[in-house]
């Protein structure tokens, strides 16, 4: 069967945009294919800074016939109704039409038949339609022809396209469309400086590798490969070892389309800033790798460009020039870090009094200080020593004001801690400057040093109650502020921590620090289900089963979270066993039956059994089973031991499948009748020492 | 090129180096202008920019534009931040099917070979808040070094190009530098005699750089600027409202120019209020607002003008 190779050629494609361009390509020209009744065999797509490719093999040469019914009038329908039937379908005359009997009436079906289309033409008329409605992330107008409305858009100016559609065997055609002047044929080009050239190509492999010899390696996979190969060969051939940057790695590839790497190296002198600086450096602004010593750890003046060129001189002037730009980068970074430690932090904190953290929140200035006092509360909560966390929290945020800072915000905390060790803060302090933005999703490290612990709750909470008091919490897919992410960093940093903190009380106690008016109790509610949700999610993507994290929340006052996850986790477990299952389903056919009578009386079964209207022994045995597990269960609860109070659970459980064996509940005598669904009701109750079994699924 | 006397060579000479652009854009139709007599913090502000990218008319041009950026000062200090600078721009309206060809021509015009060089074409969209204007490009790259911004401009002064217009913009001192093989702006040689004969760009400017650094960031007089910022804005709004004619059944506008200068002139004192540090950080959102309110009023007047007009 046939291949299609289609190639849109254009000006530099930005590097970021390269990857989900291809996916995109290949998922609507397959999807029209399909949709078109043309299913193929496999597609692939590719991309470089200049060109987008596809090739979808395996194409039927023709689209498959279609036969349709269509309904019409009925057997002596007025004229009217017959002649738009006819008209509609086609058919000459009703001699055409068959008849379908029907008991209702016969009436007239038309039977169509539209036979396939080339498969050519199709792909033809559906390639300008999608090269028109392709989705950049910003797209552009060009040359003459942007003086007209509705002329082509595209992510940077479209040259050429490429687009044959044959057999193997056979010389390709090409497929024919033209747009906003652009007529697809089968001449691409080679690398910009080193093959220029037009290039004629007829099918998938000949362009691969026509491409190739004209200095292009379409594939980006094989690009990253030569680059990541090539660097840490370069690296290992000195003895050094290349500090391998998976996000570089991506973009570099996106910038050339015939990698070329090479080293270069840089001033000794400038190793006296610190690694991350210098690789930060290095690598927003010039997009190389830097290297390390695997004896030390620590990096090397050394890093490892790609160039897009075999240069005529071996690259000399190339690596060169690049030593030539880095020098004062470098120079620019050590004289912003040299200009920083000169300066003490708590000194730089007067500057945040004019920087407006929300206009609604008041300033920079105004949250630190209720970071410190939050951090201070909750100081003795966490172990942390008070003073430290004060203090710790008086400095964190005041490397943002630093030059270094300035230059490369994503090191933020990071110089925070080396400018406080340089002033001589206590190691505690000064690590929370970095740690207390941590964790900054689900897979980052959550701090554990009690300061750092302190200082990264009351950030967080100091956020999240600050936004939900003036009413900007996230929706939808909509969340500015990233409070979904600082709420579960709360949720981490307690429960990995192992920490005991009330959520309502700390959010009461960082909203009475907030100049805003927002209902207290309201609020802390709110945001408590909002930790219950961020909590669902996390317990989820761990695996566990999100009902039952519902089953406890539902239980009310629950703000403790490390008690609600050891809860989760022994009712989790005890679920598993076949007390549990049998004690669950025991419950729900109680609350079932609940439900029903409850709604036939229209009341509910509320208050305690009357022990002298037990008619059976097996009523006696629950009734004293429930007083029994009650008690138990909530003296385990009391003590937090939650797998003691699910063990007790345990003991309910042969006493209601015995009463649902043996005991009609709907007795005759309605006051017995009351008086056993009164029973079912104290089941429900006392399962709710531990959670609600009705918001368990299964 | 054999013709040209040493001294003139573009890796001799800065003002060689001008001269080399110059004639190699002169050579592809482009009118060479001479620098827009205003102060102004970019080429692109040159109303042979700003205001000939708007309308349907054919426009190619090339010039050198003194740019000021008082905040860039750095009292001659620093190897290669300047408040005052040069940028060579070119525009070319509609922007040619071979513009990155040409450009990269007028590299080598200029000595950088593209076969010992790495040139290359980094993402880099662009938008000036104070124009409002934008447009998608890219920064070239020449060994890891940017030296140039290449944009094909979607829309300007509010209004959207078309056709669309590509403009070149080389950072002349720091093209120069590489060019020269020189690490100090103050080093390159300006008129490339040697000897006693040789003056640098240190000896033309360096003095310069003092006294504006001095000037921009201790001593311009904050009340003066404050009050000429809006003498600037009220003069802007006045000629922009004295120019509208309705003539027979299109409005016209006869005085888009001279209400652009006045838009210029507030964008300058903006700057320099800016480096005095006289203005806080809301403030200078609606700052930037006030003068892009004035581009775009600039830029309808423009559009109704007989260079700008539509049909």
């Amino acid at each position: 069967m046939p291949d299609l190779l289609l190639e849109l050629f254009s000006e530099e494609i930005p590097a970021r945009m390269q990857g989900k361009a291809a996916d995109d390509l290949r998922r609507m020209v397959t999807d029209k294919l399909v949709a078109e009744g043309l299913v193929y065999e496999g597609a692939k797509a590719f991309a470089t800074p200049r060109r987008l490719a596809l090739t979808v093999h395996g194409i039927p040469a023709r689209q498959p016939d279609l036969k349709t019914e269509r309904r019409g009038p009925k057997i002596g329908a007025p004229d009217a109704a017959v002649q738009g039937f006819l008209k509609a379908t086609g058919l000459k005359s009703l001699d055409e039409a068959t008849i379908q009997k029907d008991p209702k009436g016969d009436f007239y079906i038309a039977l169509i038949e539209k036979p396939g289309r080339p498969a050519i033409d199709v792909i033809a008329e559906m390639l300008p339609v999608i090269i028109r409605t392709f989705p950049w992330p910003k797209s552009m107008r060009w040359g003459a022809r942007s003086a007209k409305s509705g002329s082509l858009s595209w992510v940077r100016p479209l040259h050429a396209i490429t687009a044959t559609f044959g057999l193997e065997t056979e010389e390709p055609d090409v497929v024919k469309f033209s747009i906003d002047g652009i007529g697809a044929g089968q001449t691409t080009y080679g690398h910009r400086f080193m093959a220029p050239g037009a290039i004629s190509v007829r099918r998938f492999e000949d362009y691969e590798a026509k491409l190739k010899a004209a200095k292009v390696i379409l594939d980006p996979q094989a690009r990253k490969d030569i680059i990541l190969e090539d660097a840490k060969e370069l690296a290992f051939a000195q003895g050094l070892e290349l500090v391998e940057d998976q996000v570089l790695l991506d973009e570099v590839s996106g910038l050339v389309e015939w990698p070329v790497v090479m080293m270069g190296s840089f001033e000794q002198e400038f190793l006296a800033i610190p690694d991350e600086v210098i690789r930060a450096t290095i690598r927003n602004n010039q997009k190389c790798f830097v290297v390390r010593d695997p004896k030390t750890g620590k990096l090397t003046n050394k890093f490892v460009l790609t160039a897009n060129l075999e240069a005529t001189d071996g690259g000399k002037t190339i690596v060169a020039g690049n030593e030539r730009v880095i020098r004062p980068r470098l120079s620019d970074a050590k004289f912003f870090y040299e200009t920083d430690l000169k300066t003490r932090l708590e000194d730089r904190l007067p500057k945040f009094e004019q920087i407006v953290f929300h206009e609604k929140l008041g300033t920079q200035a105004e949250r630190i200080r209720r970071i410190e006092r939050l951090a201070a509360e909750i100081a003795p909560l966490v172990g942390a020593d008070v003073e430290k966390a004060k203090r710790a929290a008086h400095l964190a945020k005041a490397d943002l004001l630093t030059e270094v800072i300035g230059e490369f915000p994503e090191l933020q905390g990071l110089m925070g801690k080396y400018y406080a060790l340089a002033q001589g803060e206590d190691a505690s302090v000064a690590a929370a400057s970095e740690e207390h933005w941590k964790p900054q999703g689900p897979t980052d490290r959550v701090p554990t040093d009690p300061v750092s612990v302190a200082v990264a709750l009351a950030d967080k909470l100091d956020t999240l109650v600050g936004f939900w008091a003036i009413d900007e919490k996230p929706t939808g897919s909509k969340d500015p502020y990233a409070l979904r992410r600082a709420a579960l960093g709360v949720i981490r940093l307690i429960v990995e921590n192992t920490l005991r903190l009330p959520i309502v009380k700390a959010a009461r106690s960082a909203l009475a620090g907030l100049s805003v008016n927002a209902d207290s109790e309201k609020l802390s509610n709110d945001l408590l289900a909002f930790f219950a949700d961020r909590l669902k999610v996390q317990l989820r993507e761990q695996g566990a089963r999100h009902d039952l994290v519902d089953a406890v929340f539902s239980l009310g006052g629950q703000d403790d979270l490390l008690l609600v996850v050891r809860r989760v986790e022994a009712l989790g477990k005890f679920l598993d066993t076949d007390d549990g299952k049998n004690l669950l389903a025991g419950t729900k056919r109680a609350s079932n039956i609940l439900a029903i009578e409850e709604k036939k009386d229209k009341r509910t079964f509320d208050g305690v059994p009357d022990a002298a209207l037990y008619m059976l022994d097996e009523e006696k045995a629950l009734a004293k089973a429930i007083d029994q597990v009650k008690s138990d269960a909530s003296a385990a609860v009391a003590k937090e031991e939650f797998a003691a109070a699910m063990s007790a659970m345990a003991k309910l459980r042969p006493a209601v499948d015995a009463f649902f064996d043996n005991v009609k509940v709907n007795d005759d005598d309605p006051k017995v009748r009351e008086n056993r669904l009164k029973l079912l009701n104290e089941i429900r109750a006392a399962t709710r020492a531990v959670a609600d079994f009705s918001r368990i699924e299964g | 090129m054999d013709a040209l006397p040493d001294h003139m060579r573009p890796e001799r000479s800065f003002q060689g180096f001008i001269l080399a652009l110059q004639r190699f854009w002169a050579e592809q139709g482009c009118v060479i202008l001479q620098p827009y007599d205003m102060e102004m913090g970019a080429g692109t502000f040159h109303p042979a920019t700003t205001l000939r990218a708007l309308g349907p008319k054919p426009w190619n041009a090339a010039y050198v534009q003194p740019s000021r950026r008082p905040k860039d000062g750095r009292y001659g200090e620093n190897p290669n931040r300047m408040q005052h600078y040069y940028q060579f721009q070119v525009i070319m309206k509609p922007s040619p099917p071979n513009l990155q060809e040409l450009y990269l021509k007028s590299l080598a015009a200029i000595g950088i070979d593209s076969a010992v060089h790495d040139i290359r074409f980094v993402e880099d969209d662009w938008e000036s808040p104070t124009l409002g204007a934008w447009g998608l490009g890219w920064e070239c790259w020449c060994d890891g070094m940017e030296v140039s911004q290449f944009t094909y401009f979607q829309q300007v002064a509010g209004v959207e190009c078309a056709p669309v217009s590509g403009e070149l913009t080389y950072g002349l001192e720091r093209l120069a530098m590489y060019v020269q093989g020189v690490d100090r702006v103050y080093d390159l040689n300006f008129n490339g005699r040697e000897g006693a004969d040789k003056v640098t760009y240190g000896d033309v400017f360096l003095q310069a750089e003092q006294e504006y650094s001095r000037h921009n960031f201790e001593y311009a007089d904050t009340a003066m600027l404050f009050e000429q910022f809006r003498m600037a804005e009220d003069a802007c709004k006045k000629y922009l409202a004295a120019g509208w004619r309705e003539g027979g059944n299109a409005k016209e506008h006869l005085m888009a120019l001279p209400a652009y200068d006045q838009c210029i002139k507030a964008s300058h004192v903006f700057n320099l209020l800016d480096a005095r540090g006289v203005i806080s950080v809301t403030e200078r959102q609606s700052y930037i607002a006030r003068v892009r309110d004035l581009a775009k009023a600039c830029g309808e007047a423009w559009i109704h003008t007989e260079t700008g007009r539509t049909v």
